[in-house]
């Protein structure tokens, strides 16, 4: 290799420094130094997992990170496609019973008492009456046997009833302009999808499962079920509905995990 | 976005052009990164629902210590090997190397070699020309690195994406396949690395660039050469190695 001459400077000692301390203790300082190398090596290792640290954690790349989450929200935006249909399935290939999923066990779910329940609806609706479950079962009801994708990575094939949401928003006058549509459950959980999401053809207010009505774990009275999401964004034991323009992040969002969810 | 072509000034002689050019080495590390990523938080998202009930990844190795960061992390290092990827595809066919360094493959100068190396005579003196199975695993990395993206949209969109997703039978196979080519590029990894470190000189030349090549008969095939050009062209000589 060529050695590039020095760009002259004004600070550049004349005479090169005095190298006999160094050559004499050579073998020390090599010695010290990979001492403290290893050393430094072992500790920043036993740190982390002292603290259980996650540089996943740390404030600005926990920033970043959602940052690209979002910009991913809206590529799944750009590529949905709102009336290409999900593959649907057969009866036979039906689940039964669904699998259950939420942020707590099985054995913590609290039923939802149907004959008090009651649907409310807010925002940019014009008829803000509220539904019975009576009343929200004898609307017409479409059927889809789709595909349900847990955002773990399992999968099962569930056939789901009940009034298609798109029907039911225009029924009630809502702004079917508006960005958002906002789920807000009787487990406190809250859920919210994208109005083309909401539109699209597969997407139903689910009552029945597999052609009855759907157990307490799985949402009764009334839950969201469409073919295009991943299942959290899937809300059950729905107590309002509104449409709204305003963001807000939604129970899983909110801890990070992406919000539009699109499959 | 400039398209303009980086001109040289005529004054300076142009560095010489080594085994791995600047753009080779700056995606094979970007790559690295992104593989690194990928890998870590691919095995974080796999042990939420195991595909095998003998394999989950130990909490050490994943990264991400929630779920959600796991695939923040997933859905981050995707951007950088998609693009990553396309741009190195992109320069690799159009700046002729590929052809030059991993073709033609003789089935039988495979067969030698795999020999050779079995019986740990594997020759390195010249960094510049790939052996026969350094061709056949390059490539066939290649080739795993576009399965696993094809199967991750399926995977990512199996809905929006449902013809292709289709292609895989069912949901569950598509996580298989993804998994595998995990599996698949872990191999090749510990293969590689292993055989870098044993010739830190091949190591050594993804950061320096390794030997420079003679100008003279590295005149770059701007497009794909025929199967007449391929067996024309000269062996690659070395001048001298100039660096270290």
């Amino acid at each position: 290799m060529t050695i590039r001459p020095r760009t002259p400077s004004l600070f550049r000692p004349r005479k090169p420094i005095d190298q006999s301390v160094l050559t004499e203790n050579r073998k020390l300082v090599d010695d010290i130094n990979r001492r403290g190398l290893l050393r430094g090596a072992v500790s920043l290792g036993a740190l982390t997992m002292l603290t259980g640290c996650d540089v996943s954690e740390i404030d600005s790349v926990q920033k970043a990170l959602r940052a690209v989450s979002s910009w991913n929200d809206g590529v799944q935006n750009a590529i949905f496609r709102p009336s290409h249909l999900a593959p649907t399935f057969s009866p036979s290939q039906v689940m039964k019973p669904p699998r259950f999923n939420a942020y707590y066990p099985i054995e913590d779910v609290k039923p939802v008492d149907g004959a008090s329940w009651t649907l409310e609806l807010a925002g940019r609706i014009e008829d803000k009456r509220r539904w019975r479950a009576q009343d929200v079962y004898a609307l017409p009801e479409q059927e889809i046997i789709i595909r349900h994708v847990c955002v773990e990575g399992w999968d099962y094939i569930g056939q789901w009833s009940g009034p298609n949401l798109r029907e039911f928003l225009q029924r009630v006058g809502a702004d079917l302009t508006a960005k958002y549509v906002y789920f807000i459950c009787a487990d406190d959980y809250t859920e919210s999808i994208d109005m083309p999401t909401a539109l699209h053809p597969q997407t139903v207010l689910a009552t029945k499962y597999a052609g009855e009505i759907i157990g307490d774990p799985f949402g009764y009275p009334l839950r969201l079920r469409t073919s295009t999401k991943l299942g959290y964004k899937n809300a059950k034991w729905i107590k309002a509905i509104e449409v709204t323009n305003d963001f807000r992040e939604t129970y899983w969002s909110e801890r990070g995990f992406n919000w539009y969810a699109g499959i | 976005m400039k398209t303009a072509p980086i001109e040289f000034e005529p004054s300076k002689p142009s560095a010489p052009r080594r085994l791995h050019p600047v753009p080779v080495r700056i995606m094979h590390w970007i790559n690295a990164l992104a593989i690194f990523i990928m890998i870590g938080s691919g095995w974080k998202i796999y042990n939420d629902d195991i595909l095998f009930s003998f394999l989950r990844f130990p909490d050490a190795i994943v990264i991400g210590k929630w779920a959600q960061y796991g695939l923040q992390w997933h859905f981050f290092g995707m951007w950088i090997f998609v693009l990553n990827g396309i741009a190195y595809l992109c320069y690799g066919i159009v700046s002729g190397r590929f052809w030059q360094k991993l073709f033609p493959i003789s089935p039988r100068e495979v067969f030698v070699t795999v020999g050779e190396a079995l019986r740990f005579r594997l020759r390195h003196d010249d960094l510049t020309h790939y052996n026969a199975v350094q061709k056949v695993l390059y490539l066939g990395v290649m080739a795993v690195g576009v399965l696993i993206v094809i199967s991750g949209l399926a995977l990512w969109k199996p809905v929006q994406f449902s013809e292709l997703a289709n292609l895989f039978g069912s949901f569950q196979n598509i996580r298989l396949v993804h998994f595998l080519c995990m599996t698949a590029i872990v191999a090749f990894i510990v293969v590689h690395v292993t055989l870098a470190l044993l010739v830190p000189r091949s190591f050594l030349a993804m950061i320096t660039g390794g030997p420079a090549l003679d100008e003279s008969l590295e005149e770059a095939p701007s497009a794909a050469p025929t199967v007449a050009e391929i067996g024309t062209i000269p062996e690659i000589k070395i001048v001298p190695e100039t660096s270290h």
